[in-house]
């Protein structure tokens, strides 16, 4: 099988001020593969996936250090455009964000801001992420409502859909389901297992079952560091770390 | 059985002292009706409202107060066109732009200068303010509409400012993030997804700010010039609303009808201002929304 590797970082530092907060992360992630990220809380997977497309930008008094790559293109190196980055890494938040606005204009927006301007093309690409996301048959009858007035399943899924509008290479997900029932996550699940032929899917999640669901490969962070990485399977059934082992067991974390 | 009993006292007191304050206000609103009303037996309301001529020491006396509310509106207006701009714009700098130690530095002198007492910057606009607008735009008086509206678009910056300041920084970081995740870029943030997200706040704001400019009385007497005609120009001198109650009331006979009419000049302020507010409430309560998600 010929796997070719979406993004890579190699031997990544972050520091809030002067708090190492990541320290020598080296991941590969496969194309069209789902590679989830866990580990306790603070153990860094968070800013990790926010690393990816400089989303910690942000914030005051950030710093990286190493290499981490999309494809070919140093992701920090101080010609690359973060507007054009975020585009083809997109990302989906924990709590479902979804604009003030329409349901149609929230996946509108993507679209306009990043330069499109035929309706007809919009009206297009609005359905067929809705479509995608599966919340199509749920919306079709109201997108001129407030996306305020679905449910947090239904936001989620719709967050998913404007994230897919804008046709990123990469989708980057922070515990997509962690505020969500179990019937709306399992439908996260679902949607993730079915992108994944499409895209290449980077998850957090605290959630081991989840975890080893929906992913090809599981990275294990503590305490600011990859322990170890392998594929699902492997990871969940035999780990090589006696740490990795007590976490993923549930005798800490 | 005594703890419940302080309890219940407490209570009274404090029931007795909000009473006392709110009979009181609606004393002095009684009182204004009283004193105003008794003009209406000279004048139809028609005549007072749209009435061109105020000469009330006149024999026999002109009380039409048009040119009075026009110079009140116009006032506003022209204040708020420079008011407005300058506040929201000022607030979205420091909400969104500004660092925040240069937040933390501005923020305070744009909220102190809200207490800047009026009077000091009526005077500014009478010896600073009128000679430099007679100079520059070749005109015979300085103190007129454009000035009394500069200065209170002055004393309006402030509480727009900041009002809608708290209104943008309240936006939730969550928003932001899901339109930089989209390729947005940081303008197209501000205009399309934290602005929009803002607006119930920041019109309250400007409405607030404009009701503290319709009902200010000592710029306005200072600096408006006091002509009580149409103006017909930017440049015209006119005597919006306060300033004529102000200025005529010391020489008004007790109970005569130029004394009523300035009670009912009053009348017509408190209703503008009232509506104001009024306007204020209903747009932040119109577009309130809750949640992570708000607008």
């Amino acid at each position: 099988m010929g796997h070719n590797i979406k993004m890579h970082t190699k031997g990544l530092d972050f520091f809030y001020g002067d708090f190492q907060a990541l320290e020598n992360i080296s991941i590969e992630f496969i194309e069209n593969r789902v590679t989830a990220l866990i580990g306790p809380s603070g153990c860094g997977k968070s800013t990790y996936l926010r690393c990816l497309n400089r989303m910690n930008d942000l914030i005051p008094g950030i710093r990286v250090n190493g290499l981490a790559m999309l494809e070919q293109e140093d992701i920090y190196e101080s010609s690359v455009d973060v507007v054009s980055l975020r585009r083809r890494v997109g990302m989906v938040f924990q709590k479902p964000n979804p604009f003030p606005k329409t349901i149609f204009e929230n996946i509108a927006y993507g679209l306009r801001v990043n330069g499109l301007k035929d309706k007809a093309k919009i009206t297009t690409i609005v359905e067929k992420s809705l479509k995608q996301a599966a919340i199509w048959d749920e919306v079709k009858e109201r997108l001129n409502e407030s996306a305020l007035g679905l449910s947090g399943g239904q936001q989620q899924r719709l967050c998913i859909a404007r994230a897919l509008a804008v046709d990123p290479e990469v989708l980057l997900m922070d515990e997509p389901a962690s505020a969500l029932d179990p019937i709306a996550t399992q439908k996260i699940e679902e949607l993730i297992s079915f992108l994944s032929s499409q895209l290449t899917i980077i998850i957090v999640t605290h959630n081991m079952q989840q975890a080893a669901r929906v992913s090809d490969k599981t990275a294990f962070f503590y305490m600011g560091k990859l322990i170890e990485m392998n594929d699902t399977d492997t990871l969940f059934t035999r780990p090589e770390l006696k740490q990795t082992e007590d976490y993923i067991t549930g005798r800490f974390g | 059985m005594k703890r419940q009993s302080i309890d219940k006292g407490v209570h009274s007191l404090f029931l007795a002292i909000a009473l006392f304050s709110i009979i009181f206000l609606s004393l002095i609103m009684l009182f204004l009706f009283k004193e105003g009303i008794p003009i209406f037996d000279f004048i139809t309301v028609k005549d007072f409202l749209f009435g061109q001529y105020w000469y009330p020491t006149d024999d026999p006396a002109d009380f039409g107060i048009f040119p009075l509310i026009l110079g009140s509106i116009y006032v506003t207006i022209v204040s708020g066109l420079i008011a407005i701009p300058l506040g929201v714009m000022t607030a979205v700098y420091l909400a969104e732009i500004a660092t925040p130690r240069v937040a933390e530095i501005v923020k305070p002198i744009v909220e102190l200068m809200a207490s800047m007492p009026s009077v000091i910057i009526g005077f500014f606009g009478m010896v600073v303010v009128a000679p430099f607008l007679q100079q520059v735009f070749n005109i015979p008086v300085g103190l007129n509409m454009f000035n009394a509206s500069l200065m209170l678009a002055f004393m309006a910056i402030p509480t727009i400012c900041s009002l809608c300041e708290d209104a943008i920084f309240s936006v939730p970081t969550a928003l932001k993030e899901a339109s930089f995740a989209l390729g947005a870029t940081h303008l197209e943030t501000i205009v399309k997804v934290v602005i929009p997200a803002s607006l119930s706040g920041i019109c309250t704001a400007v409405i607030l700010g404009l009701s503290r400019a319709i009902g200010e009385t000592m710029v306005v007497l200072m600096a408006a010039g006091g002509a009580a005609m149409i103006p017909m120009s930017i440049f015209d001198p006119v005597r919006p609303l306060p300033a004529s109650i102000a200025a005529e009331m010391a020489e008004a006979p007790f109970r005569s009808e130029h004394y009523h009419a300035l009670f009912a000049i009053g009348i017509v302020l408190f209703v503008f201002t009232f509506l104001f507010n009024i306007l204020a409430d209903y747009i932040s309560y119109r577009f309130r929304q809750t949640g992570e998600a708000s607008l």
